[in-house]
């Protein structure tokens, strides 16, 4: 038993190792200079990732409070590849920074926090993981500790993710009222969509929605994204929605499957809300973080068409689009992290005229722009398509029109960027930005999985093998 | 490796080469030499087409590779060719040939123009050779971000605000089909399976009232890309505003793929929506053939006055294409080859005319053929092609399209014909009027005595789209061939399913 707890678990056990050895690390050794410090967490955030690609078998653990299958395995890989990204990303703006290990320690908090709450099998250790996952995020977002904006950000953060968690578990209650369990599996036969079971679903269904920031729990969302460092932002908007996505998708195919019929109704209603309210608000954004908060809103309400389908292709479609979605806003955010951190420019305004200045910056902007708008032949534009066809397998037309049409105003915006960048004059454009090293790494990463995941026909069959099972 | 995919291949090494070259001079001789490769390629096509056709294969499209992409979702890579996408990759290579050769003088960003231009030209000849609906959906917009760029940046005038028209007005097309095709997907059946092949979907049976949701849906998507009335508003400001090499393919090339895809797609697919719906394509496109030929009037600039000429020669297209007779549909494919031949031919020489005068203002031209008569002989040329003179392949397709729509019965149809074929006198006042205003007379201006004729990139460039203009006119009969035993295809199983239900 022991090796193997080791191993079913081994993303948690990494995660809980690196924390460790970075608090030692703080404790004994302080004056090391930042780059080798964040090497040594790259390096280590590089084997987590390795060691998560290992495949092992299904398992239930600790009385069926944990679980792991490949599914689960691959939506850590995910998440891992896009912490190793941020952190990559994260590298000019932290080189200053006197609280580098902090945001490092709080950063694995939270990915370990989301481990937990993926794999739960009990509404115990995934109310647990929420929280591990949220709590240190707040903190993460008040770590430009000098800006009134980032303590006005962590602020509303911590308010609405208290009071989402509080709606929750106020759901969960309810719900162990009526079956008097907290297990998954026990608790699956007993929900039989009595009114008092409905209510609870209502509070559960909301306190996701405020975490994934779906219409109308979207409020706080700008204010944050905007308020918060370029690299938390980042992470809030890929790795943070990504997590709660997959324990979503989890807990709406497998626990409330009886549901089925009610939830289709009520994603229907949140998929139109948040992609058209999404949408119509990044059209008047200037900043380029509150724009591209917008956009993730709306992008979630694709992701929510895809898995409003019920089907298995709505997994492997989501868990598809939100691999190209890493890169993709990683990839823009990537550069406007730079970007600030070295001239501290964040408008569109500014941006005009970027490339006379900035030619590979602006490509990799524009590039990771296009994907996020689905335009082909990057990568978003099968992910989009994917989660659409999904989507449309219920045949819910009036629906599917909403979005396609949504598509062309969310055109409008991606391009209202590039025609900044590419076509508008400006008397003082930015000034040529020199990232460092590890910036370009990453971008370049982000570029290549933008450009060729489309492409790998392969790996899109290789997430519905390992779905199907 | 499969002869068609040959035809992605080169654009794509063309395209990537040009980006690794260093200086501008070698970005443009590597895109021209891409593209005479690639209209080798496409010459070489059309032999070994002729010859597998000669020696009896009677598949409705050759050259078929398949090759799973998403099989999941039953996507593939799946190209092949009848006819009608042959003419359809000569014209684009054409085209494509033309448009570097007259952008020889862009010194602006080089190796990003000549990089965008050949990815728009890849995604023509991608979509033409597709025969998964998929496969053909991506490369549709693929086509549609370079436009985008092309005009934004290398643009003049109202560019910024034409661009994004442009590419929205587009999008929303793409969207629409988009949604069709996902329908169309969904009501489909091979063994258990959807399907997005083309020639899978041909043989099902959509039902009456799938079609009626799914044919206007992607005949109005494709319709924005071709100029359908009233979709067309993008055309006047994006060709205008777009560099010259830029509107010759958006014109010559771009508008076409909306044009295949009425017929190939929406048409050919759903064969019993077309006939019903034929009345309003018909009503349509007539408006766009009068109210196009009557706003040319209207015009003073010279791209202007091409460009909605095109939405008027466009609707020839359609129009052919809504009459649903098979000496129609051939003329319509016909117009298509010939239109983007001649349009592109026209934006080349009007390029060639605004970069010595730095006007296209038909007021403020005048008495160019003293000085620089090779153009204006191009340029005249070309207007005479439009305005349908004997003898060139405007008069071709333009009489095939009006002896197939009198062939329809019917008091409307006959009515929709005889009005525009009336069009044709006022195409006749608008190109007389504007040549015989910019370069008969005298010279208004003493700078235009200073201008050198056709350089060679311009020679050669008019020459190439010259030769093919003459061959359709005097030869019709070559491109009649090619295409209209695939448009007899097209016509049997449109007769076989509408009687069939």
């Amino acid at each position: 038993m022991g090796i193997d707890l080791f191993m079913y678990m081994r993303s948690e056990m990494s995660l809980t190792a690196i924390i460790f050895i970075l608090l030692a690390f703080k404790i004994f050794s302080n004056d090391e200079k930042p780059v080798v410090q964040m090497a040594l967490v790259n390096i280590l955030l590089l084997a987590n990732l390795v060691l998560g690609l290992w495949a092992t078998g299904d398992a239930t653990l600790f009385n069926g409070m944990y679980q792991t299958n490949a599914t689960l395995v691959l939506q850590k890989t995910v998440l891992n590849i896009g912490t190793l990204l941020v952190s990559l990303m994260a590298f000019d703006w932290l080189k200053n920074h006197k609280h580098l290990l902090e945001f490092y320690i709080l950063l694995l908090t939270t990915l370990l926090g989301m481990d937990f709450m993926i794999s739960s099998g009990n509404f115990l250790m995934f109310f647990l993981g929420l929280e591990l996952s949220s709590i240190p995020l707040a903190a993460m977002v008040n770590l430009d500790l000098e800006k009134r904006k980032s303590a006005e950000g962590a602020m509303k953060m911590i308010l609405s993710s208290a009071f989402a968690s509080a709606i929750t578990l106020f759901g969960i209650s309810i719900l162990y009222g009526t079956t008097g369990t907290l297990n998954f599996t026990q608790m699956k036969p007993l929900i039989t969509g009595s009114e008092l079971q409905l209510l609870a679903f209502i509070f559960i269904f909301v306190g996701f929605a405020f975490k994934l920031s779906s219409v109308p729990f979207h409020l706080w969302t700008a204010d944050v994204y905007e308020g918060a460092p370029v690299p938390v932002t980042s992470y809030l908007s890929v790795i943070s929605k990504g997590a709660i996505v997959f324990i979503f998708i989890t807990v709406l195919y497998n626990l409330f499957a009886s549901l089925q019929s009610t939830w289709t109704n009520m994603l229907y209603l949140s998929i139109v809300l948040t992609i058209t309210v999404g949408n119509l608000f990044a059209m008047r954004q200037n900043n380029l973080k509150r724009f591209l908060a917008f956009s993730s809103i709306a992008q979630v309400g694709y992701i929510l068409l895809g898995i409003s389908s019920g089907s298995a292709l709505g997994i492997s479609s989501a868990i598809f689009f939100l691999l190209v979605y890493t890169f993709s806003n990683l990839g823009a955010f990537g550069v406007i992290a730079v970007v600030s951190a070295h001239t501290g420019k964040e408008a569109i305004s500014d941006y005009k005229g970027f490339y006379a200045t900035n030619p590979w910056l602006s490509w990799v902007l524009t590039i990771c722009l296009f994907s996020l708008a689905g335009i082909p032949p990057t990568a978003g534009f099968f992910g989009k398509m994917f989660l659409l066809t999904a989507g449309a397998a219920k045949g819910n037309w009036a629906l599917i029109i909403i979005a396609a049409m949504n598509m062309v105003i969310s055109l409008y915006y991606y391009l209202r960027v590039v025609r900044a960048i590419f076509m508008e004059k400006n008397e003082q454009p930015i000034a040529p930005v020199k990232g460092s090293n590890t910036l370009k790494l990453a971008l370049a990463i982000c570029v290549v999985g933008v450009v060729v995941l489309g492409f790998a026909g392969n790996l899109f069959q290789h997430i519905n093998t390992i779905i199907a099972k | 490796m499969n002869l068609l995919s040959y035809l992605i291949l080169i654009p794509l090494l063309t395209a990537v080469a040009a980006l690794v070259m260093r200086s501008a001079a070698q970005v443009k001789v590597v895109s021209l030499l891409g593209a005479f490769v690639q209209l080798g390629m496409a010459i070489y096509t059309l032999f070994s087409y002729n010859a597998e056709r000669q020696a009896g294969n009677k598949a409705q499209m050759l050259f078929q590779n398949t090759m799973a992409w998403f099989p999941t979702l039953g996507i593939n890579y799946h190209v092949g060719i009848d006819g009608i996408s042959l003419a359809m990759i000569l014209l684009t290579a054409l085209v494509v040939v033309a448009g570097i050769l007259v952008s020889w003088s862009i010194t602006t960003l080089t190796k990003e123009f000549f990089f965008l231009l050949t990815l728009l030209s890849l995604g023509a000849y991608g979509f033409f050779i597709s025969l998964d609906l998929f496969t053909l959906f991506f490369f549709l917009e693929v086509a549609v971000i370079p436009k985008f760029l092309l005009i934004g940046i290398w643009g003049s005038g109202k560019k910024e605000y034409s661009a994004m028209k442009l590419a929205l007005m587009l999008m929303a097309g793409s969207a629409l089909v988009l949604i069709g095709l996902l329908c169309l997907y969904y009501n489909t059946n091979v063994s258990g399976a959807h399907t997005f092949d083309l020639l899978l979907i041909s043989q099902q049976h959509i039902s009456i009232t799938a079609q009626r949701f799914i044919f206007p849906l992607m005949f109005v998507g494709f319709g924005v890309f071709t100029a359908l009335f009233p979709f067309h508003t993008w055309a006047p400001d994006g060709h205008s505003s777009a560099p010259t090499a830029a509107s010759m393919f958006l014109a010559g090339i771009s508008m076409k793929l909306g044009g295949y895809g009425c017929l190939r797609v929406a048409t050919y697919l759903m064969p019993e929506a077309a006939h019903e719906y034929s009345w309003i394509i018909i009503t349509l496109s007539t408006i766009a053939i009068i109210y196009g030929a009557f706003a040319t009037l209207m015009q003073n600039d010279l791209k202007y006055i091409n460009a909605y000429s095109s939405v008027s020669h466009c609707g020839f297209v359609i129009f052919g294409i809504g009459m649903l007779t098979q000496t129609a549909i051939t003329g319509a494919v016909m117009q298509m080859v010939s239109h983007g031949l001649m349009t592109a031919l026209f934006f080349g020489a009007i390029g060639m005319i605004y970069e010595r005068t730095h006007t296209r203002m038909v007021a403020q031209l005048g008495g160019l053929l003293k000085t620089i008569p090779f153009i204006i002989t191009v340029f005249v040329l070309a207007g005479l092609c439009s305005l349908g003179l004997p003898g060139l392949s405007g008069f071709v397709a333009e009489m095939t399209v009006f002896m197939g729509a009198w062939q329809r019965t019917g008091t409307f149809n006959h009515l929709a014909t005889i009005l525009a074929c009336a069009s044709i006198v006022v195409t006749a006042v608008y190109i007389l009027r504007a040549t015989g205003a910019s370069v008969m007379g005298p010279i208004k201006n003493p700078e235009f005595t200073k201008f050198a004729d056709a350089r060679w990139n311009e020679k050669l460039a008019s020459a190439v789209l010259l030769i093919g203009i003459l061959v359709i006119g005097i030869a019709p009969f070559w491109l009649n061939s090619l295409i209209s035993p695939d448009t007899q295809l097209i016509m049997d199983h449109l007769t076989k399913t509408v009687a069939l239900h």
